[in-house]
């Protein structure tokens, strides 16, 4: 008797789950099958689902008519650049603060995360007007220069939750040893550090991908990333959508899947270690 | 002696970070103080003077102020409601055992990681549009008028995608959450004869105040600075119907170079934003002591 009533109870609990499910994801799965239709299709009434001629036709004409392609370098340069700088300038911050503590570390860790509180547009303005006396609006470099350092705290914190997980009596040992500072770094420590630096680097590609504040205020044609060349077809040209689903599928699809490896990690990462 | 070598190294391996970031905080910080007491229009250069708290003044004054605040509060309400009430009741789903809950929880997980420009679009062009969209189908289907959202409910509509985004955060969390609440406490509580809604209001929720309350403190830090999807929804319109102070501070500065009187608007911003950011470090601090 028990066990019936819990397979029914399942049996609705997983009906409910799975409906509610495929609600939330519904406008991505539907992005993703207009992204095949033609346009005449794409608004068809009634809406067509699955029966309709499949083409690709709009991913070709996405990349003629605005070379997509450019755009989709610009936030792979502009997301893994800023990334990877980031991450040479947080291990080395993250390992000092998490293996050789000092009474101030605590507070230089607060700090940090503060200057991620400050609102973007409480900068903008000063950001874009030095920017565009350098010459530095409209540039890849310029991006990756803002990105690096908004995400900065978010990388040096979860590195630093991560490191402290790491046991610091290994380090000890390899010390005793005689292992110096550099062979220490080199074979006991980085081994361990790898998977938290992968996931950090993970979840701060997604965050730099996605990032759409600066991209708009801080690009026009040259260096627009993704995000920046999306928001134009907030114009007339978003009523083609066929058109706009391929553009969109293209850019939500690579961190779709980056975003399914990292799931745990995003509770980490976006709670600065506050829940985990 | 091996310390005292390793704490030098430690400083130096810190500093590079420390100094950006004082760096990336002191100088534009500065500027936006400097200018927000500027008479400062992008489009009449060389004519900057002095002007004190005016342009607080003109900001302050400006009806499209209360305006921009009262709708930044609604945004930031209205998602946080739909967001953790949704999420609590997601994560006591997602919770219980059932037929591919791996699948699920991904589809759930995934319009977190839909980026802001595309989920506004799509969700204004294919689902939101009265004559094309999905949603203006179905009313026609029930012989409904179709609702113009964007233009009859800009700030609404604006709620609703953005809710869309921040639900599987607030899921996620709250499930990461739950998961670690001990299932003999339960059982012993199902055992002593208590309820759903008694264990819920008893033993669940306060085991999740925590993790709810830096859901909320974390959106509303992300919230406050809604930009993008207003940008390429409504503009801030119809009219402001729907600016935010984020928006309105982009619109003054950028749209209309009056560099002044933006500047001052950031101050309120930051002023704002840090009101909620002091609460949100006394949590997690705490959490570094433990």
């Amino acid at each position: 008797m028990a066990r019936a009533a819990s397979r029914s109870r399942t049996l609705m609990v997983t009906i409910i789950a799975w409906l509610i499910g495929l609600a939330l994801f519904f406008p991505i799965l539907w992005t993703i099958l207009t992204s095949f239709k033609t346009e005449a299709q794409a608004i068809a009434s009634p809406p067509l689902f699955l029966f309709f001629d499949w083409t690709l036709e709009n991913y070709g004409t996405v990349q003629e008519r605005s070379n997509y392609f450019a755009h989709f370098m610009n936030s792979v340069i502009i997301s893994v650049g800023s990334t990877v700088i980031g991450l040479v300038i947080a291990v080395p911050a993250a390992w000092s603060m998490a293996f050789v503590p000092r009474k101030r570390t605590k507070d230089v860790l607060m700090w940090m995360l503060s200057t991620k509180m400050l609102p973007p547009v409480g900068v903008l303005i000063p950001i874009y007007l030095i920017f565009r006396d350098v010459g530095l609006l409209d540039t890849r470099t310029g991006l990756v220069i803002v990105l690096t350092l908004i995400n900065l705290p978010i990388i040096v914190w979860m590195l630093y939750t991560y490191f402290r997980e790491i046991p610091g009596e290994i380090l000890e040992a390899a010390r005793m040893d005689g292992a110096s500072l550099r062979k220490e770094i080199l074979h006991v420590l980085t081994p361990m550090a790898v998977p938290g630096i992968a996931s950090t680097m993970l979840l701060n590609i997604i965050l730099a991908w996605n990032e759409a504040f600066w991209t708009l205020n801080l690009t026009a044609a040259k260096a627009a990333p993704l995000t920046a060349f999306i928001a134009s077809y907030s114009s007339p040209e978003g009523l083609f959508y066929a058109k706009l689903s391929a553009a969109s599928t293209m850019a939500i699809a690579p961190i779709l899947i980056l975003g399914w490896f990292s799931q745990k990690q995003l509770v980490r990462g976006l709670t600065f270690g506050a829940v985990k | 002696m091996a310390t005292q070598h390793s704490r030098a190294a430690a400083r130096v391996m810190l500093s590079p970070a420390v100094i950006l970031l004082i760096l990336w905080m002191i100088v534009p910080l500065g500027l936006t103080l400097y200018f927000s007491f500027l008479r400062y229009n992008l489009l009449m250069p060389g004519m900057e003077e002095w002007t004190g708290f005016a342009n607080y003044r003109f900001f302050l004054t400006d009806p499209a102020f209360t305006t921009a605040l009262v709708n930044t509060l609604l945004l930031v309400g209205g998602v946080l409601l739909i967001t953790v009430g949704g999420g609590i009741c997601l994560a006591l789903l997602l919770d219980q055992p059932f037929w591919g809950q791996g699948v699920v929880r991904v589809l759930v997980i995934a319009p977190f990681f839909v980026m802001p420009t595309v989920s506004a679009l799509v969700w204004k062009n294919m689902f939101m549009d009265p004559v094309n969209g999905l949603f203006g189908y179905v009313a026609r289907l029930f012989g409904a008028q179709p609702f113009e959202w964007l233009t009859a409910a800009p700030l609404l509509s604006i709620t609703l995608i953005v809710a869309w985004q921040w639900l599987p955060f607030a899921t996620l969390i709250l499930l990461t959450a739950i998961q670690s609440l001990s299932s003999e406490q339960l059982e012993a509580a199902e055992m002593d004869g208590a309820r759903f809604p008694s264990r819920f209001l008893w033993i669940i929720l306060p085991h999740l105040a925590r993790a709810i309350t830096v859901v909320i403190l974390i959106q509303t830090i992300f919230l406050l600075s809604v930009f993008a999807e207003i940008l390429v929804t409504t503009n801030g319109g119809p009219g402001i119907a729907s600016t935010n102070l984020t928006f309105l501070v982009y619109a003054e500065s950028l749209l209309r170079f009056d560099v002044g009187t933006g500047s001052a608007g950031g101050v309120v911003a930051i002023i704002l934003a840090n009101i909620v950011a002091i609460f949100l470090m006394r949590m997690i601090g705490r959490n570094l002591d433990a």
